[in-house]
């Protein structure tokens, strides 16, 4: 088994399965995020139904526990990585060929800003939500929050680039995992990197329309406060 | 045809390296690139300075032993051939070409344009092969579906030039090993040690200083043979199963 972990196929097989599993926990992150568009009673209570569900606080660590195993193997894999080809011995001429895709090559930088994002968008909900709850604090209420974080357009902005770095690192890590697993073959690696693509879109898009409906709302004046959450 | 060649000097492995600029004329857009070079160093030999080393042998792209990192692209700028199937007629006349050698921390240059290739053994002694016992059984009494039959042959095309290792931002050997393993898997001959073999392998290419695969199809793009990476899908699932059983 250590043999097996402290191998580059060992490495990147943890990789895929923690990305696997950090692809899923995305869409129900979506759907949760999507009923906040249909009422503030819809989203409250989904909301509040995340904080007293024992299976959601169980799958809490189990998700953090996700995150962190999926960034510390790609850091192995990544260091690795880099002695396979060090510094001095890179090509005068780079190769400028249009066969790879560019979020292939740059999986690693986008898996930092996803990282630095994801740091902003937990302060800017989960320790007012979820941990203010844990620590008896009081807890805001979910639809304002999203109301108040969203009227600022910087805001918007920066999530809407986060959401990019998101489709550009699952449009290639998610047929990428399935072929790490071995679960891939000349018939079903097109279908894979199509699904690859299919899920970045809908993952993009759906996320970016909260922030956007949001914003939007708030400047017709359905909604209320205006002030910059960052 | 008329060329500025950049070449990448090297004395040694140990010794530090730098382009060198050359012009060479009255090119045949028909030549081949490795006669052109061939060309350029009895120009060298004439003005009394040292030629240029490179690799080469059959000159017909079965051999795998011609390199050369051509204006970015392993094998030039061609599709599907290897640097000795390459004429100038793919270049533009007064074109800068840069030859650089295959960069990788597993090849190491020995001079000029010649890199150490020998990892790619090492991996291949490591398990690239069929152990017999006695006489070997005459070949077709094994029946062998046509698929399995096409996929193992299309991986046997490899020829070991390392274009794959030299194009990967990893300098990974993952398509070179997937190729071997993938032949040998898809043939009934080669199951007995299919298990051993993967996890043999990897082990060598892992402690020879390859990177691992970052899935961006470099590999494939650039192969002389355009083996497809399905086969690095298949070497995974070969090593996990061969781990599994463990």
């Amino acid at each position: 088994m250590v043999n097996f972990l402290c191998s580059s196929i060992g490495k990147k097989l943890i990789m895929s399965l923690s990305g696997l599993f950090l692809v899923v926990f995305l869409l129900l992150h979506l759907a949760l995020n999507l009923t906040a568009l249909l009422s503030e009673s819809a989203y409250n209570a989904v909301c509040a139904f995340m904080n007293e569900n024992i299976l959601i606080q169980i799958m809490v660590p189990v998700l953090a526990g996700g995150f962190i195993v999926h960034i510390l193997f790609s850091m192995f894999v990544e260091f690795k990585n880099w002695t396979g080809r060090p510094r001095d011995m890179r090509y005068a001429v780079a190769n400028k060929s249009k066969a790879t895709s560019w979020a292939s090559k740059n999986m690693f930088v986008l898996g930092v800003i996803v990282i630095l994002f994801l740091f902003l968008h937990l302060f800017h909900f989960w320790s007012k939500m979820q941990l203010a709850s844990w620590l008896g604090a009081e807890e805001a209420n979910p639809y304002q929050l999203v109301v108040k974080t969203f009227s600022c357009p910087c805001v918007c902005v920066l999530y809407i680039v986060w959401f990019a770095a998101i489709y550009y690192h699952v449009s290639h890590g998610f047929w990428s995992a399935f072929q790490t697993l071995g679960l891939s073959n000349s018939k079903w690696l097109p279908r894979l990197q199509f699904l690859a693509k299919l899920y970045a879109i809908v993952v993009f898009w759906g996320f970016t329309l909260v922030p956007v409906c949001f914003y939007l709302r708030n400047c017709c004046g359905c909604c209320g406060a205006s002030s910059c959450g960052l | 045809m008329k060329f500025t060649v950049k070449v990448w000097r090297q004395k040694n492995a140990k010794a530090k390296g730098k382009f060198e600029t050359y012009r060479v004329e009255g090119i045949s857009p028909d030549t081949s690139f490795l006669e052109m070079l061939d060309i350029l160093n009895n120009q060298l030999i004439h003005e009394g300075k040292e030629p240029f080393a490179f690799d080469h042998d059959c000159r017909e792209g079965i051999c795998g032993m011609c390199s050369l990192y051509i204006n970015g692209r392993p094998h030039g700028p061609d599709d599907e051939i290897t640097t000795c199937q390459l004429h100038c007629r793919k270049f533009k006349d007064g074109d800068t070409i840069t030859v650089e050698p295959w960069r990788s921390a597993a090849f190491p240059v020995v001079k000029d344009l010649v890199v150490n290739r020998h990892a790619f053994d090492e991996i291949l002694q490591a398990g690239g092969f069929i152990s017999t016992t006695g006489i070997a059984p005459d070949a077709n009494i094994i029946p062998i579906r046509k698929q399995d039959a096409d996929e193992s042959m299309d991986a046997s095309a490899c020829i070991g030039c390392g274009a794959c290792v030299a194009t990967c931002k990893n300098g990974s050997a993952m398509l070179f090993v997937a190729a071997r393993v993938s032949a040998l898997a898809k043939l009934p001959q080669g199951r007995p040690e299919a298990a051993k073999r993967a996890k043999a392998m990897v082990a060598k290419m892992d402690e020879l200083g390859f990177g691992a695969c970052s899935n961006t199809g470099a590999c494939e793009a650039e192969c002389p043979k355009h083996i497809s990476i399905a086969h690095i899908a298949r070497l995974n699932r070969e090593f996990l199963l061969a781990n599994l059983q463990d």
